[in-house]
């Protein structure tokens, strides 16, 4: 089914390359042999224990990690030491991080206009336009003039993703945006990301909550000791995962 | 158990004893036994030393007389400020010129108001000015553009004092910032360069490095090469402060969460962009006390200058009480030197906590 939705979509340009992705933090050899692809429009989400390797192969995707070992290729740009190449993939590529990242000394809307106006080139009067559209779609326009610090944690990671959709990315990187919230924000920040996989980003999602994965992945993707061990639909992930590890790995989350 | 609440309790005013002048009183005077006879020796020795130090000030002082034997009186003689003064301020700088120092101090203050508020009229031709400044003072007061060209050898006293240090405060925190982010670079060279410029530094006291730039510098430079010994001054005062300056500044950049580089970099900001938007800003603010404390130090190590023949105030002071007119009135001229350098130290402390004060309000 999901194959069908891809193949209908007007050209599955491939986003993302990535092969024989190695990475070692000093001697720990955190990525083993990765390699993925994502097309264009494509919801990934990825979960596995921590220590796996699942925010550090994401934060690969922008360069916030170097790997040493393989290739990545992102909208046909390669990620080498070249810091032009860096800074071409990182104006495509958002990304939410667990704890917000918000700048504390700037607004709201100055956390959001700060980078199209710096690194776009976008004069104030437009970038402040784009980011009160964009605090309007995440709800929260009445408070561009606060400060971060003046907000809840789901309003701030809300603020985190009207900030990296200001810079109109391709594709956007979640490294797990709700894990820091207390359980009455989760579903605030949920249902935004659900309305932005519905306006068809390319989303790789490192995230714990599997009713999300369900209701938006086009792949589930499992891995451990940096590597993904599975790779799947969702309804076969849940329904018939194939490894051991898998199977324990859902058994011990889906249990409570 | 316990049934549900319908009605929430209304929030009601604090009880009256933990409000008001009593109420203060008794929290942080009288709060108990051994912080009440705190308070009671506090208040005594306050009353012993207090109306004395303002009898020997004021009450019992003499203003007037011609030389030390003019002195009458019990309390501190001030006789010698009339005949003194303008040397305590200007050193040796011809008299008929004297307006172009005091012009050039006026003109500080609106170059300072740009530092000092953002919510002015005019304020784009304020910045301007604040960045003319430099080059309008040293022509007042070097000469030039048809003004007399006065020798810096003639420079002293407390004017010294504040060319010295506000060069070395204006100087030091761009160099100290640079040196602070060159300590922490990835490129080695870079790094060792800075570590190495700011140990060596640090590691030699100041009136060392004012002795070297006198001695030294010039064998090192070009043979028909003078470099005029106020800059020299300036430049080795500033090289000191902006060893400690990088310091200070390392430790505020080390308090900023990496996460706030990354994301900074997430967003397509170069390094430059990134330090200059995100990291410096918050960094500077968590510095501000101990950057204020180096402009302290640096600005009363001005005094130092003395070991290379310059006059500032305190030479001019050591130099009048050892003047046989004046003999024996050195407590009145350091006093005297004192009540300069605390005012200028002191509104600079104030000035650093009406900014933390500031930054921290644009936050919460």
């Amino acid at each position: 089914m999901d194959n069908s939705k891809l193949n209908n979509s007007d050209n599955h340009l491939r986003v993302i390359e990535i092969e024989g992705l190695n990475k070692w933090f000093g001697s720990f050899h955190v990525l083993r042999d990765v390699s993925l692809s994502v097309e264009q429009g494509e919801k990934i989400v990825i979960c596995g224990p921590s220590g796996s390797g699942k925010s550090t192969l994401i934060r690969c995707i922008n360069f916030l990690e170097e790997h040493q070992e393989g290739q990545i290729v992102v909208d046909g740009i390669e990620l080498t030491g070249d810091l032009k190449n860096i800074d071409a993939v990182r104006r495509e590529v958002g990304m939410v991080f667990q704890s917000f990242n918000l700048f504390p000394h700037l607004s709201v809307l100055e956390n959001c206009t700060l980078a199209p106006i710096w690194v776009r080139k976008t004069p104030q009067a437009e970038a402040e336009k784009l980011a009160m559209e964009y605090l309007d779609r995440v709800k929260i326009p009445e408070q561009a003039h606060k400060y971060p610090g003046q907000l809840s944690g789901g309003q701030q990671q809300r603020v985190a993703i009207a900030r990296s959709l200001c810079m109109k990315p391709k594709i956007m990187l979640f490294d797990e945006p709700t894990s820091a919230l207390d359980p009455e924000m989760i579903k605030e920040v949920l249902d935004v990301m659900v309305d932005l996989a519905d306006s068809g980003m390319t989303m790789l999602v490192v995230t714990h909550e599997m009713g999300f994965a369900s209701q938006v992945a086009d792949q589930i993707i499992f891995m451990d000791e940096g590597q993904i061990v599975e790779q799947n639909t969702p309804s076969e992930f849940f329904d018939n995962p194939q490894s051991d590890r898998t199977k324990l790995f859902l058994s011990q989350i889906l249990s409570h | 158990m316990m049934a549900a609440v319908d009605n929430y309790k209304k929030s009601r005013p604090p009880p009256a004893a933990s409000a008001g002048v009593i109420g203060w009183c008794r929290q942080n005077l009288f709060s108990s036994f051994s912080n009440t006879i705190l308070t009671l020796v506090s208040f005594y020795l306050l009353a012993l030393a207090i109306p004395a130090f303002l009898d020997w000030a004021f009450f019992s002082s003499q203003i007037s007389g011609n030389t030390r034997f003019d002195c009458k009186v019990e309390g501190a003689c001030w006789a010698w400020v009339d005949q003194r003064f303008g040397q305590f301020l200007f050193g040796f700088y011809p008299e008929g010129e004297r307006w172009r120092v005091i012009l050039a101090f006026v003109l500080l203050f609106p170059a300072l108001i740009p530092w000092v508020t953002q919510d002015l009229p005019g304020q784009r031709y304020l910045r301007w000015f604040s960045v003319a400044y430099p080059a309008i003072a040293t022509i007042l007061l070097a000469g030039g553009l048809g003004l007399r060209e006065v020798p810096t050898d003639k420079f002293g006293g407390f004017m010294l004092n504040l060319i010295v240090g506000l060069s070395g405060i204006v100087l030091s925190l761009p160099v100290g910032i640079l040196l602070a982010l060159g300590r922490q670079s990835k490129l080695p060279l870079i790094r060792w360069l800075s570590i190495g410029f700011i140990e060596a530094i640090r590691g030699v006291p100041l009136i060392t490095l004012l002795f070297v730039s006198n001695i030294l510098l010039p064998i090192f430079l070009p043979p028909d090469m003078t470099l005029d010994s106020i800059i020299r001054v300036i430049i080795m005062v500033t090289a000191f402060a902006s060893a400690y300056m990088a310091e200070v500044i390392r430790g505020g950049l080390q308090a900023i969460p990496s996460g706030q580089i990354e994301a900074a970099h997430a967003m397509g900001l170069n390094y430059w962009k990134s330090m200059r938007l995100i990291v410096l800003p918050q960094a500077l603010r968590i510095s501000i006390p101990g950057i204020v404390n180096t402009f302290i130090g640096l600005f009363k190590d001005t005094t130092l200058v003395i070991v290379i023949g310059l006059f500032d105030i305190l030479g001019i002071a050591n130099a009048m009480v050892s003047n046989p007119d004046w003999l024996g009135l050195s407590t009145e001229t350091y006093v005297f030197v004192a009540v300069f350098f605390f005012a200028v130290c002191f509104s600079m402390s104030r000035y650093s906590m009406w900014l933390e004060r500031r930054l921290g309000k644009q936050r919460h």
